[in-house]
């Protein structure tokens, strides 16, 4: 093989490596991206992980939109107990409502369990503020502790005429071991 | 460059190694090429096991002979040993025996990656194939790795990871070989629009190679991470979202099934003009619509998760996207047929195979086609109509393209004929039990038959009955292959080959103007002329 094929090897190369290291980085990028992406579409349901400023608006009282309330443990926390205190509650756009979630760590060790919050249809997601939540942080549960948490929420009088019922659903997670680690 | 040549006169036939070593340190693409090809065919057999494990236990409804963790590890290896221990290897081992013939190059431009490839391959699926014996079995979780559940598997998943990995280099490395290859290693009169489809249809496949494997190697690291590192990629309690490994990976997985296929259109667009005896009908269209294909397979990715709740316009922008899709797709389908039409085609086990691969891919298109329209989907999402679609665009279209590549190129490689009455009775047997085999499968995924189940309801017990019968024919009678395989390299009919061995051939495609069996060392000088009817010219 002569010489300028060789080196014209190399140069490629050198390349199409470029290209490989490029690419294992994209896959990377693609996890801020994706988030970058849901949060300007509000494509999956994510409600926002901290609280909203206390806005006033105009109550419509015209209006009326249910409000259901889902509660659920994964498979790997059949330590605690989490339920809402209503299923569903019916609202008017504008006004600020609180409702109560019940918790209980059913163990004699410290939990330390984070909340995360889905809301159905996952447009709507973005009209639905909330003030108060015990989502936002992480909440440490003492041996047996029962707490009660309020939540408290507006639902944006902008929300598109068409929908009727907004489903917020929360999965509590044992975080203890990852938080403890820390 | 004359010095050269004369230099090189002195030992002109200087041949391979002696003895065992020959086929562990052997950087000739030939050797290489052979290696890999009886490596894919190895693992065609061992996953085929796998396929045929997981059809018994579907004979009938109920458990009867493995249990379901067990089951479900089956679906998985099988998955994974046949993309990335047989379909993918068996192609690269064709590039590698027949690009540089094809395009008048004296070997692959980079000759020790190559041989550090294979065996890096070697290494991956044995590490794969480890995880069977490991704590808690082999991954189970389906071939895509989705979390959460692939984070429950024991011992294995790092081990799995890590061979993913090793493959994923492996493919790269090919990939690199390969295009470094077609660019610079050419002979100077093959231009471009001159070279044979398979050697532009694996140009274009190793772009995807390289684009695509990093991302499926960063994909499973971040498994790798969340399970160990306590990172949350794909956690929900971290913040993080399985959705989103959902979409890395089919960022790959969508190309991928495209690397299989790419390849598959090369040999069959170089097949049928030779036993048609014309030239290959609208040329510089079959490659425009490769290239159009692996563009549009990079921005269809979530048509494989219309149900995870995207909203109205994603949903739509994929639909349109990957019916986009059938346009080159068609246009391929129709350049085969014409360069059919009015051909004096003479039916040998390679046109056999190839006519059987475009009849049965249109039948696999067209299911995906269905699949593509995003409110049917819902129904047919992750049911046997889905086995049944992927399965036809691979084991009637790549698995029987690698065969007729067999069939056609082994009097070039060993210099003997094939047993043709054999052969004739493998295409046969197969044609007619990979129909049985797959058929059924779309009648009961439209009955909504889950896929990866070992267990089901009765409803099911007669569609399944005759899919398992038809496994237990396919899967023997592809040993006829291996007894074929072997019979030709010890002689074959006795009948000798000529060069060009199929009439005609010379005028179509390099290769054959080489003697048969094609010398250890060939186009040590570039060929003055390139043949250009498999161009269509």
């Amino acid at each position: 093989m002569s010489d300028g094929v060789e080196q014209k090897n190399t140069k490629l190369v050198y390349k199409l490596v470029f290209i490989v290291l490029a690419m294992f980085g994209f896959g990377y990028a693609l996890v801020p991206l994706y988030d970058v992406f849901c949060d300007i579409t509000g494509l999956n349901g994510k409600t926002a992980s901290e609280a909203t400023v206390d806005e006033v608006y105009e109550v419509d009282l015209n209006r009326e939109i249910t409000i259901e309330f889902i509660t659920s443990l994964p498979k790997s926390t059949p330590t605690m107990e989490f339920r809402a205190e209503k299923n569903k509650i019916k609202v008017h756009p504008g006004q600020y409502y609180t409702v109560n979630f019940y918790a209980k760590n059913k163990t004699d060790k410290i939990m330390v369990s984070r909340a995360v919050p889905s809301v159905t249809p996952g447009l709507a997601a973005e009209y639905l503020k909330k003030t108060e939540c015990f989502c936002f942080t992480e909440q440490t549960f003492e041996p047996n502790e029962v707490k009660l948490m309020p939540v408290r929420f507006v639902i944006d009088p902008e929300l598109p005429k068409k929908y009727k019922t907004v489903t917020l659903a929360y999965t509590f997670f044992d975080n203890t071991e990852k938080s403890v680690k820390k | 460059m004359s010095a050269a040549t004369a230099e090189h006169d002195d030992h002109h036939d200087h041949g391979p190694e002696k003895g065992l070593l020959r086929w562990i340190v052997t950087t000739n693409h030939k050797d290489i090429g052979t290696l890999y090809l009886i490596f894919a065919l190895a693992m065609f057999f061992v996953g085929g096991t796998m396929a045929l494990i997981i059809r018994t236990e579907l004979f009938e409804p109920g458990m009867q002979f493995v249990d379901p963790q067990f089951f479900n590890s089956m679906t998985t290896m099988h998955a994974l040993v046949m993309v990335f221990g047989a379909v993918m290897p068996a192609f690269v081992g064709l590039a590698n025996w027949m690009i540089p013939m094809m395009i008048g190059a004296p070997d692959m431009a980079l000759p020790r990656m190559n041989n550090m490839s294979f065996w890096m391959l070697v290494a991956g699926v044995l590490l794969l194939a480890s995880t069977l014996f490991m704590e808690g079995g082999a991954p189970a979780s389906g071939w895509t790795l989705y979390p959460p559940l692939v984070l429950q598997t024991g011992s294995a998943l790092p081990f799995a990871i890590f061979s993913v990995h090793l493959l994923g280099i492996s493919s790269i490395m090919g990939a690199i070989n390969i295009i470094a290859t077609i660019f610079n290693m050419r002979a100077p009169a093959m231009t471009l629009m001159k070279m044979p489809l398979f050697v532009w249809t694996w140009l274009i496949t190793a772009f995807l190679l390289i684009a695509i494997m990093p991302v499926f190697a960063g994909a499973v690291t971040m498994l790798l991470t969340d399970r160990f590192f306590d990172t949350s990629f794909f956690d929900a309690a971290g913040g993080g979202d399985p959705v989103l490994y959902q979409h890395i990976f089919w960022f790959f997985g969508h190309p991928e099934v495209y690397v299989m296929i790419l390849p598959t259109f090369g040999v069959a667009s170089t097949i049928i003009p030779v036993f048609a005896r014309k030239p290959l009908f609208g040329y510089s269209s079959m490659v425009y619509a490769t290239a159009a294909i692996a563009f549009l397979s990079f921005i269809v990715w979530a048509h494989h998760m219309f149900t995870v709740g995207m909203p109205m316009a994603g949903e739509l922008y994929f639909m349109y996207a990957t019916m986009l899709i059938a346009i080159p797709t068609g246009v391929k389908i129709f350049n085969w047929t014409a360069t059919m039409w009015k051909g004096s085609m003479t039916f040998e086990a390679p046109m056999l195979f190839s006519i059987a691969f475009v009849v049965l891919f249109t039948l696999g298109g067209f299911t995906g086609l269905m699949m593509a329209l995003a409110p049917v989907d819902f129904q047919y999402h992750d049911t046997y109509f889905i086995v049944a679609h992927f399965h036809y665009t691979l084991v009637p279209a790549s698995v029987f393209i690698l065969m007729a590549a067999g069939y056609f190129w082994l009097p070039k490689w060993t210099g003997n004929m094939y047993d043709e009455k054999l052969a004739k009775l493998h295409f046969w047997l197969s044609a007619v039990s990979v129909n049985i085999l797959f058929f059924p499968q779309h009648f009961l995924g439209l009955a909504g038959m889950p896929r990866r189940i070992p267990d089901y309801a009765v409803q099911f017990a007669d569609w399944n009955m005759i899919s398992s019968i038809g496994a237990f024919i396919y899967g023997p009678s592809q040993l006829i292959f291996v007894y074929i395989v072997y019979k030709t390299i010890k002689g074959g009919t006795g009948e000798k080959v000529t060069d060009e061995v199929w009439e005609g051939a010379k005028e179509q495609s390099l290769e054959w103007t080489l003697p048969s069996p094609a010398p250890y060392h060939t186009f040590s000088t570039p060929p003055k002329e390139v043949p250009t009817m498999s161009t269509g010219r």
